[in-house]
């Protein structure tokens, strides 16, 4: 069984205009990376996941439980979603309680929950600043707030909808080290990021979404080299790629770290 | 041709209510009319702060303490009216949420509400509208309630409604965070043709290979200071940059790596320079 199942899956919001029209894939351990263009779909897609919206047609599992079934409460147990604007998502008055509001939320008990929030906390860097007021704080400081809520979850499924929105390189690096982090406490990590070298960099897989379907799904590398159906989908191939086609180099190189290789090797 | 200075900023000091340390620390310079100037910078060196002050935002909304002076087209913007200010030098906001009004039902309305003031006629309001909303890939939307707009969309809206009230200075605050790469690299283009009309912008971005290719020249700031304010090829190939929590564009990482600079010692910083200069060593 796989963490995640989808079949079928239709959803409008409303009636005769598909949003998402017709999806089927599981989604597994491998980190994955969800990307298309503005309206694909993608939070849509996420949002069903959650349990937060329904199927029109067709179902999902996750961990083997039927979305259609079960409440929000009760999913919440097993995957957090860390939303595309903080704004919706951050709604106390200080930090920590904030963050703690979620484990507490879904039955850890006190103890426990302020533990996995400090962690939490100290991962996105802004555990000494517990006191503070989550609405004083720049966009990329309440990103990584509504990012740290999540993860003190401890859910198995992790979801982050565009979380380098406003950071600077540190902070995507430290979003990066989050997700390999994540991955090998044996998570499932599903990103929808618009940032194409930040995929090519951080993850395994990656789904193509283009007008409500799946337009391509596989190995970042191999995903990454249908250039023209990426356009078609309003995406570019990575910088570092498109410099290597530009150049006639057979060998599709993702980032700076393999072009240099290469070329040192060549 | 004749370079008016469009925007002149002297000694300008600021700090938020209730903070102990200043966003902005003793910032002067000067822009020309038509420039389109990248603002580039860590987390918190200020980058907001300074887009704020250029539209008056800081102090007039903010409030806090400030000093010296920032002049737009021959406004001082801090004495005058913020809704004054507005229709000479427009704002994109970071966060496109705190951009729509609210009290609109159509993205159609929400974009003509920001023409309401001027004062134009029904038909140039109409034309112009069309025109943004066909600009920004949002025509087919231009019924739906803004907020059931999808994050992207939403950010078209927010770059939509400052580009239809044709300002002589438009301020955008990473407008392209959320948009798929394609609407990136359009916004772009668009507000390069803008520039190349005469409009004069002014955009903080964390894109650095985008601020590399499109911009005349770029603000480097860190801890609420003018480090740098040069074109971009000087200030990206600066041996200290990544001190400032900056990241050089990907092209130029790959050429100091390989140890490649062009004849006057810069790095490249486009995929075009970067080209051209390994094509001819491979
Ligand atoms: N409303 C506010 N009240 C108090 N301090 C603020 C406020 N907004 C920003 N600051 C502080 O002012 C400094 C500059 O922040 P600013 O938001 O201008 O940075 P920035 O360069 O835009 O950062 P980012 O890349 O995160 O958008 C930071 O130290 C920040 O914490
Ligand atoms: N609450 C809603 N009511 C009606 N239509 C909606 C609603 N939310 C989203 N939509 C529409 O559904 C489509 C998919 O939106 P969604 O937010 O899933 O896109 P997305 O792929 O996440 O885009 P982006 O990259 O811009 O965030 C869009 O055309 C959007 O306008
Ligand atoms: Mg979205
Ligand atoms: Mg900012």
């Amino acid at each position: 069984m796989s963490e995640i199942e989808v079949r079928n899956l239709h959803f409008s919001y409303t009636k005769g205009q598909e949003v998402l029209a017709g999806i089927t894939l599981d989604l597994n351990l491998r980190p994955t990376a969800i990307i298309g263009q503005n309206g694909a779909g993608k939070t849509t897609f996420v949002k069903l996941l959650k349990g937060l919206l329904k199927p029109t047609e067709g179902d999902i599992f996750v961990k083997g439980y039927n979305t259609k079934e079960k409440s929000v409460a009760f999913l919440a147990r097993y995957m957090g979603l860390v939303f595309q604007n903080p704004n919706d998502q951050i709604f106390k008055s200080k930090l920590i309680d904030e963050v703690m509001f979620g484990p507490l939320n879904i039955g850890q008990d006190e103890k426990t929950a302020k533990r996995n929030s400090l962690e939490a906390l100290d991962l996105v860097g802004l555990r000494n600043r517990i006191n503070e007021n989550p609405y004083d704080l720049s966009l990329s400081d309440r990103k990584l707030v509504s990012i740290a809520s999540i993860l003190a979850m401890d859910t198995d499924i992790v979801v982050f909808d565009e979380p380098t929105i406003a950071q600077d390189y540190r902070g995507k690096e430290k979003i990066k080290d989050i997700i390999r982090y994540l991955k090998d406490k044996g998570k499932l990590v599903i990103t929808i990021i618009h940032d194409m070298d930040f995929v090519a960099e951080t993850f395994e897989r990656v789904i193509v979404f283009n007008r409500g379907k799946v337009l391509l799904d596989g190995d970042t590398r191999f995903v990454y080299s249908y250039r023209d159906k990426l356009r078609t989908a309003s995406l570019e191939q990575p910088y570092v790629m498109q410099l290597a086609q530009k150049l006639h180099i057979g060998t599709p190189l993702l980032t700076v770290d393999e072009f240099t290789d290469w070329f040192n090797k060549r | 041709m004749f370079f008016m200075k469009i925007i002149t900023v002297e000694h300008l000091k600021y700090k938020y209510p209730l903070s102990d340390k200043l966003a902005l620390d003793d910032i002067s310079f000067e822009i020309e009319q038509g420039e389109f100037i990248g603002i580039i910078g860590q987390n918190g060196a200020g980058k907001s702060t300074l887009c704020q002050a250029l539209v008056g935002l800081v102090p007039n909304f903010y409030k806090g303490s400030y000093g010296g002076t920032v002049l737009v087209n021959g406004i001082n913007v801090s004495k005058t009216e913020v809704s004054e200010v507005a229709s000479h030098v427009g704002l994109v906001f970071q966060n496109p949420f705190n951009q729509i009004t609210g009290s609109k039902l159509t993205v159609y309305e929400e974009v003509a509400f920001g023409l309401e003031n001027l004062g134009l006629p029904v038909e140039e309001m109409k034309r112009r509208i069309d025109n943004v909303l066909n600009l920004l890939g949002l025509y087919e939307f231009r019924d739906k309630n803004p907020f059931d707009l999808s994050g992207g969309q939403m950010q078209r809206l927010a770059i939509a409604g400052i580009i239809a009230m044709q300002p002589e200075v438009i301020v955008l605050d990473e407008p392209t965070s959320q948009l798929d790469p394609q609407g990136s690299e359009e916004v772009f283009r668009v507000v390069q043709r803008l520039s190349e009309q005469g409009m004069t912008i002014v955009m903080a971005e964390h894109k650095m290979e985008k601020i590399a290719a499109y911009s005349d020249r770029v603000m480097l700031l860190h801890d609420g200071k003018l480090i740098d304010f040069d074109i971009p090829k000087k200030v990206f190939s600066r041996e200290d940059i990544e001190e400032y929590g900056v990241i050089t564009p990907v092209y130029t990482r790959i050429c100091k790596n390989l140890d490649i600079k062009d004849e006057n010692g810069f790095y490249p910083i486009t995929i075009d320079e970067a080209h051209e200069r390994l094509e001819k060593i491979l």
